[in-house]
């Protein structure tokens, strides 16, 4: 395992480009260290609106709004939040939406807190059981493809889908020296 | 409070959406959305069958993709008190064309008329204002229905919040589409947006 690195990483940008080029207008999230430097980007951005929610299941709602209004939108989480989302992602099958999740993930690869476990663990099978299709990027050089494929399949295809970027990539969160 | 001339939530939603022009009016999960189907359907009705706590955010995402058009949310007390975080947000966001109005009976009608929250001690419209959404306001009459409803085309002032304590019989029901592909489509039809 190694730790989260303390310089700035390029496939948060890598993701950035992706969701301007698929025209992502509306991102949700709930704040996560994993996901910082692309909140940032967001959040400076003039074509999309960070929207900073109180609890993940808002961003599946906040998302079905935006498609009947005309937008693309992608919802940021950890993997934690995943759990919070389980009835709103209701909408995204009944909607038949073109749902995006990209998900860091806590809870493996060399997790120092054990109250992450269990939702971590059980992540990629919640998603699936309530219809998202998931994807797991594990390499800073498999990012920019796997996400790339997952907006195309959800934008393209309205096929929901939740990419993982494992704790592998993003580099556990460190307590102690 | 007294249970005493209580408004006639059907009137208060016909009220609403009399003059709606290209407004687009999203129901909560429950009695809501069969009032707002009792006062016409309409190709910008957005019903919602489930996802309960959602129908803010619903209306945040469109208000935020629709900037120019009205965005009322229609829901009831217990929908609201699921989603109560989204004021917070919505407060975050100042979206200046979203309004949500509360039909509030203080009860979960749907499941047998339990009491809610809203009842004995939760002040929706204290939790609006206290999140941030200025223009927030109870209703307890008809003639405030109707200054309410005036402001809903007023894209330049959201957002807006009100709470107007209803009457807490359980009336017919009337049934709109439960399919949610075709609500959805038929509102970005309306907006313009062909089917993938």
């Amino acid at each position: 395992m190694h730790a989260r690195a303390e310089t700035a990483a390029s496939w948060p940008d890598e993701i950035f480009s992706i969701l301007q080029r698929f025209e992502v207008r509306q991102v949700p999230y709930v704040p996560d260290a994993g996901h910082s430097q692309l909140i940032e980007r967001v959040l400076g951005s003039s074509t999309m609106r960070g929207i900073a929610l109180t609890t993940e299941e808002e961003g599946v709602a906040l998302l079905a709004g935006a498609w009947a209004g005309g937008q693309r939108g992608v919802l940021l989480m950890q993997s934690s939040g995943v759990g919070n989302c389980i009835n709103m992602l209701s909408l995204v099958q009944i909607f038949r939406l073109p749902f995006l999740t990209l998900v860091t993930m806590r809870g493996e690869w060399g997790e120092f807190n054990p109250w992450q476990v269990p939702m971590g663990s059980n992540t990629q099978g919640i998603l699936e059981l309530s219809g998202v299709k998931v994807l797991r990027a594990s390499h800073p050089e498999e990012v920019r493809e796997v996400v790339e494929a997952g907006a195309s399949q959800a934008y393209n295809a309205c096929t929901p889908t939740a990419v993982l970027l494992s704790q592998r990539l993003i580099g556990a969160k460190v307590f102690t020296k | 409070m007294s249970k005493a001339n209580l408004l006639d939530r059907r009137a208060v939603v016909a009220e609403l959406l009399k003059d709606r022009n290209g407004a687009i009016a999203v129901g909560g999960l429950g009695a809501s959305t069969y009032d707002i189907a009792a006062a016409g359907d309409h190709d910008r009705n957005f019903y919602l069958w489930g996802g309960m706590g959602g129908a803010v955010m619903i209306g945040l995402g469109l208000a935020l993709a629709q900037p120019e058009l009205p965005v009322v949310v229609i829901t009831g007390d217990g929908e609201m008190l699921m989603g109560i975080g989204s004021l917070a947000t919505v407060g975050l966001q100042q979206p200046k064309n979203l309004s949500v109005i509360v039909l509030d009976n203080e009860a979960y009608g749907e499941t047998g008329g339990q009491a809610s929250h809203t009842g004995a001690s939760a002040d929706l419209v204290g939790v609006a204002k206290a999140c941030g959404i200025g223009d927030s306001r109870a209703i307890s009459t008809m003639a405030e229905v109707e200054d309410f409803s005036s402001t809903l085309q007023d894209v330049t002032a959201g957002p807006r919040f009100a709470s107007a304590k209803i009457d807490g019989a359980n009336l017919e029901r009337v049934l709109s589409s439960r399919d949610g592909t075709y609500i959805v489509n038929r509102i970005r039809g309306s907006l313009g947006h062909s089917p993938i």
